[in-house]
Parts: structure tokens; sequence; C-alpha cells
């Protein structure tokens, strides 16, 4: 299973530690983790459910552009950071 | 006469008191977080404090009556677009204006965002509904971003004699008038004009740019605006207007603030016009109009009269339901008080964030 982190930016909302989801995409393996944590879904992702302009994801060392991180392939053995970009905000 | 105002700013939630000596700062709030609209509902107590987090999104907290602690509720957003090429669709950035529906109405509440949509709670902020009529006008694709890379609404006002009647200002799509609670619009505000625009567009009506609209409570089909490039005055509900500008030391501006029982007086503050926007003369004035905009005063006692760079956004200046106090919260974290209808004023002990609503509690 992939394994997400969250930015500390974002603890009152996020699991307080890295957790575990199944998934084929970022996408996949988020709405897993959201379906934990309702609130956080709101802020890492807008009204349309797209990823938000300021927030950046990694997947196994590599940024993501917002446009299609979501629909990014993962392995089993991935390790997604949700992070807060340091443009914007 | 309130004992208490709400100060949102750029880096938290600030409310004051009045204490024998003068006005204190309370409490603070969500320190570091960016707070664009702060509302006590005179109906139940109730506060509400709309976050900007620029990173992770617009978010609305609600504290109860005489509770110390916030509770994250709903906070208005735009339904999902399921079709194909949504990638424009559209998502809340700023709760621009957030007021207490009717007290016939208990737990509603309307907020106006950018863009520039409107949203009605009937929960207290439990759920949101966008008003698909004003989102779905034609003519919203003519209104452009003032301030803002995109069209917002800022003031919205309830008819106190008709909680179904509503008005709204818009940068820049003009004023629009509801008599059936949100259900059909009309673009209203005949009179006003626009030198921003070619000139056979100035009095377009859909172009104007209303940087805030306030109502007289008690005679509420008098109307007051600070618009872009003058002030105006209803009073025939915000259907026409009549400019009552040309006074020093400028006629731009932002904020507004009506009596709330006299319909002849309102309290504006100048600025440097457009790409300057700062104090005339490096000093903080307001003026004061009690002859329904005939003649302004111009009043300084106590306010800073050189190298003030102050500027008091639209939301910045309020008047309590006395009349006679007023707040006023500016760019550079300044807050000044007046008990006497602004003929003195009194600075806030204290260097806040830079100042976005000043309201009373």
């Amino acid at each position: 299973m992939a394994r997400v982190s969250f930015t500390a930016h974002l603890r009152r909302v996020a699991p307080p530690g890295p957790v575990t989801a199944d998934g084929a995409t970022i996408g996949e393996v988020l709405a897993l983790v959201f379906a934990a944590s309702p609130r956080l879904a709101g802020y890492v992702l807008d009204d349309q459910g797209r990823l938000r302009k300021h927030v950046c994801v990694f997947v196994d060392g590599a940024r993501l552009g917002n446009g299609t991180a979501l629909d990014h392939p993962v392995s089993a053995t991935s390790e997604i950071h949700v992070l807060q970009a340091l443009s914007g905000g | 006469m309130g004992g208490r105002a709400l100060v949102s700013t750029r880096k938290g939630l600030f409310t004051l008191a009045r204490r024998r000596g003068g006005w204190e700062v309370e409490r603070a709030d969500f320190l570091g977080t960016p707070i664009s609209m702060a509302l006590h509902d005179p109906r139940d107590g109730t506060t509400y404090a709309a976050h900007d987090n620029g990173h992770f999104g617009v978010k609305l907290h609600r504290r109860d009556a005489d509770t110390n602690d916030w509770q994250e509720i709903a906070a208005p957003a735009f339904p999902k677009v399921e079709a194909a090429g949504s990638g424009n669709a559209p998502a809340v950035s700023l709760v621009w204006e957030l007021v207490a529906g009717p007290s016939a109405r208990l737990g509603e509440l309307w907020a106006g965002t950018v863009p520039g949509a409107l949203f009605r709670s009937r929960d207290r902020g439990e759920s949101w509904e966008l008003v698909e009529s004003l989102w779905n006008v034609p003519e919203r694709e003519r209104w452009f971003g003032g301030g803002k890379d995109e069209p917002g609404i800022h003031s919205i006002v309830i008819d106190p004699r008709d909680p179904d009647s509503l008005t709204l200002a818009i940068s820049c799509g003009g004023v629009w008038k509801s008599r059936d609670a949100g259900a059909t619009w009309t673009n209203t505000g005949r009179g006003m004009r626009a030198s921003y625009m070619p000139p056979d567009q100035a009095e377009n009506l859909v172009t104007q740019d209303p940087h805030r609209l306030q109502l007289c409570a008690a005679s509420p089909d008098v109307m007051w605006v600070q618009h872009h490039d003058t002030r105006f005055r209803s009073t025939d509900g915000g259907l026409s207007f009549t400019e009552i500008g040309a006074k020093p030391p400028s006629v731009f501006g932002f904020a507004v603030a009506a009596h709330p029982s006299d319909p002849e007086t309102a309290w504006f503050v100048p600025a440097v016009k457009d790409e300057c926007r700062y104090p005339a003369d490096a000093r903080v004035v307001v003026a004061r109009t009690r002859d329904g905009g005939e003649s302004f005063e111009t009043l300084d006692r106590g306010l800073p009269k050189k190298h003030a760079y102050d500027l008091v956004y639209r939301h910045g200046l309020a008047v309590d339901a006395d009349g006679e106090t007023l707040v006023m919260g500016s760019t550079s974290g300044g807050v000044w008080f007046s008990e006497d209808g602004g003929d003195s004023w009194a600075a806030l002990d204290a260097r806040l964030p830079p100042v976005y609503a000043a309201s009373f509690a």
C-alpha cells in the first residue's frame, strides 16, 4: 500500500502521522485517506475536486504538476507527500 | 451602545472591548491566519469568521454565544461540475461579505464571494447553497475584477421592512436587487457613471464599480455608495443614484458607513485615487455629511496628521446602532474609535496586522 504523509500545517485536520492506503493513482489513494479524515479533503482539493493551486504533491521524490497529479499512477511501495507549496498563500 | 468590535486582519481575528479607559484587545483568535470577514449575528449572539487560507482554501468557523471554542463549519462552495471541460469550473477564493438574514428567519446567512457569487445558508452555516439565479444572469459575463482578478460581491443589504428584498453591490458588476429572496434579479443603479470605461459605456449599469454600498436601517430607501469614481446616494432603494461626490480632499475611497437612523448622515474615508491609494497629503481623515451629501466635513481630531499611509478597505469602517460609535481599521494596522459620531477619534493602543474588516458585535 502507498504511504501518505501530510504537511504539519495540516495537523489539525490530517492524520497525525503517515497513513497507508490502496489505489492505482494519487487521486484514489487520497480518496481513501479523505474517507477517514473528511475535513482534510477541502484543504487539499478545491470546490471542483482539483488539487489546490498552492498545494504540491511529491511521489517517490518527484514533484508532480498540479493539473495531472491526481491521475498520476502509484505503486504499492510509493511514498506520497502532500505539502504546502512555497508559492502564493 | 456596543461594547465589542470584531477586527478581521491578515493575521487573525481580534475582538476589542470597551473598557473604562477606552477600547482594548480582549481576545485574539486564529493568529497567523488571514480572516477576510467576521460577523456577529445579533439574533443569537453567534460569531462567524471567514478564513482565507492562502494554501488550503476558504474556511468558515463559528463560535456560539457565551462559548470560547470555535467550530469549523461548511464554507460556501460551488457545486461540482462533472461535465467534460470542467477545468475552468469555479471555486470560491474569498468570502468577501457575510451578513445575518432577517430576524424572522433565524439561522439564515448570506455570503458574497470572489468570484462573484451569492450563497445562502438556512442553518447557521451548516450548509450553503449557491444562488443560481444570480450566477446564471447573462450579464455576469460582462462583470470584471476590481481590486481582485475576478469580480466579487462585497456588499449585501437586506431591507429591514421586507426580508425578501436584497440589494447587492459587485466590483465590478454594478448594483443588483431582488425582491423575492434571490429568486430573480434586476441590475439597477441608474445615475452612476464610470470614468474608467470608454465614454459611451460610462453609464452602463453592469460595469459600475461600487466599492461599498450601505443603507440607512431606519430609512432603508436611502442607500450610500462609495464608488470607484465618486460617491452616490439613492433615495429609492438603490434603483437610481445621485452623485454627491465632488468635495475635498478626494472622492475616491472604499468604505462608507450609513447612520442607522438619520438618512442624511454618512461617513466616508477619502484616499488618493487609483494607482496611489493612500490618504491625501498622508493625513488620515474621515469625511462626514449630515445633509444628505450636500456638504461634507473633514474630521481629523485624533487621527494621524502626517506620514500616514493608512488605507481603509471597503469593510474597514463601521458605525454602531447608536449612530455615535464608529470603528475604523487600516492597511497599516491602525484602529481608531470615535464615540461622538466622528468628531474625535482615539487610537487603539496596539499595532495590529493589516485590517480587512471592522464591525461591531
